[in-house]
């Protein structure tokens, strides 16, 4: 009897561990991209700012009432905007800084073809020798 | 094609260099909040002086005031402290004081050394209000409505140029509408 209860309590302490370990890990994930307001180049998870200590308390507890990520980043886009978080969203006012660098890249190897094909272009014609009719063309003049 | 030649990477160039430039002139520990047009997050905080009575959200419906964010631990504070000192005097807007994750005793010999210029003055001590209210930085100003609705956020000290140029008239106009 005592040996089952054992088995038993140790099973439950294994169980809860293990949940806190996914949960940790989880909250850890959460906190690497989202960013403190006071020192801002650093995560939630890094930083040491009184706040983001507040600020992770704020996540765990929401965390551990049932929320999920999605849920957890709106609470804090909700307070603190968009710039809480390191991986901006794609909206109407980011679609500049989201999508600029794959215009200039096309735009880029756009001109550069155009150029490779005007100096092929050009070096074909120069080695191309004259005909003799052109040639003659020209003396008859 | 010899005109774009030179003109479109000038013009690359100098849109960048705009980009840059007006960055120059920006304060990147100015983050707009997502706040101002919402209604004011609900709180019922403890009072500073009677910690017995609390006040809430609601307390404050049908005037325009402001919430002033401070610390006896905020340096910054000192410095706009006075401006609210006067404001209190001028009588033109109730000023409420939330002092953020502060101990009682220290912001009651704060408010007694340097002045109280507050209609009331609330704690947050776990700094949850503060977080509702998006505080990252204190001290912090936000000037609410006659609805409940938050219309402006001051972030760090006060300064005589912002209240004359933007809160006073944002205030005057909020009180006659």
């Amino acid at each position: 009897m005592n040996v089952a209860l054992a088995a038993l309590f140790a099973l439950l302490v294994a169980a809860s561990a293990a949940a806190d370990e996914a949960l940790d890990t989880r909250l850890k994930a959460l906190e690497n991209e989202l960013r403190c307001l006071v020192c801002q180049n650093q995560t939630l998870a890094d930083s040491n700012a009184p706040l983001a200590e507040d600020l992770r308390r704020e996540v765990r507890e929401l965390a551990t009432g049932g929320k999920s990520d999605d849920e957890i980043r709106a609470y804090l886009v909700a307070r603190y905007g968009d710039f809480v978080l390191y991986k901006p969203p794609v909206k109407s006012t980011t679609y500049v800084l989201w999508f600029a660098p794959f215009l200039l890249l096309v735009s880029g190897a756009a001109a550069w073809w155009v150029l490779v094909r005007r100096r092929a272009r050009v070096r074909a014609n120069a080695e191309s020798p004259p005909s003799d009719a052109a040639a003659r063309a020209l003396l008859d003049d | 094609m010899k005109f774009l030649r030179w003109s479109l990477p000038l013009a690359i160039f100098l849109v960048v260099l705009g980009f840059l430039f007006v960055g120059l002139f920006r304060d990147p520990r100015e983050v707009p909040s997502p706040l101002i047009g919402k209604p004011a997050p609900t709180f019922a905080l403890s009072q500073l002086h009677e910690p017995a009575r609390t006040l809430t959200t609601a307390d404050m419906r049908g005037q325009v005031w402001l919430l002033n964010v401070w610390a006896s631990w905020c340096v910054s504070c000192r410095v706009e402290h006075p401006l609210l000192v006067d404001l209190a005097r001028a009588n033109i807007v109730p000023v409420i004081g939330l002092a953020y994750k502060d101990k009682r005793d220290d912001g009651l010999e704060w408010l007694k050394a340097n002045g109280d210029p507050y209609r009331l003055s609330i704690v947050d001590q776990d700094g949850r209000v503060g977080i509702d209210f998006g505080v990252y930085g204190v001290p912090e100003t936000f000037v609410i409505d006659k609805a409940g609705i938050i219309r402006y956020k001051q972030i760090g000290p006060l300064t005589a140029d912002a209240l004359k140029q933007t809160i006073l008239p944002l205030v005057r106009e909020l009180q006659r509408s």
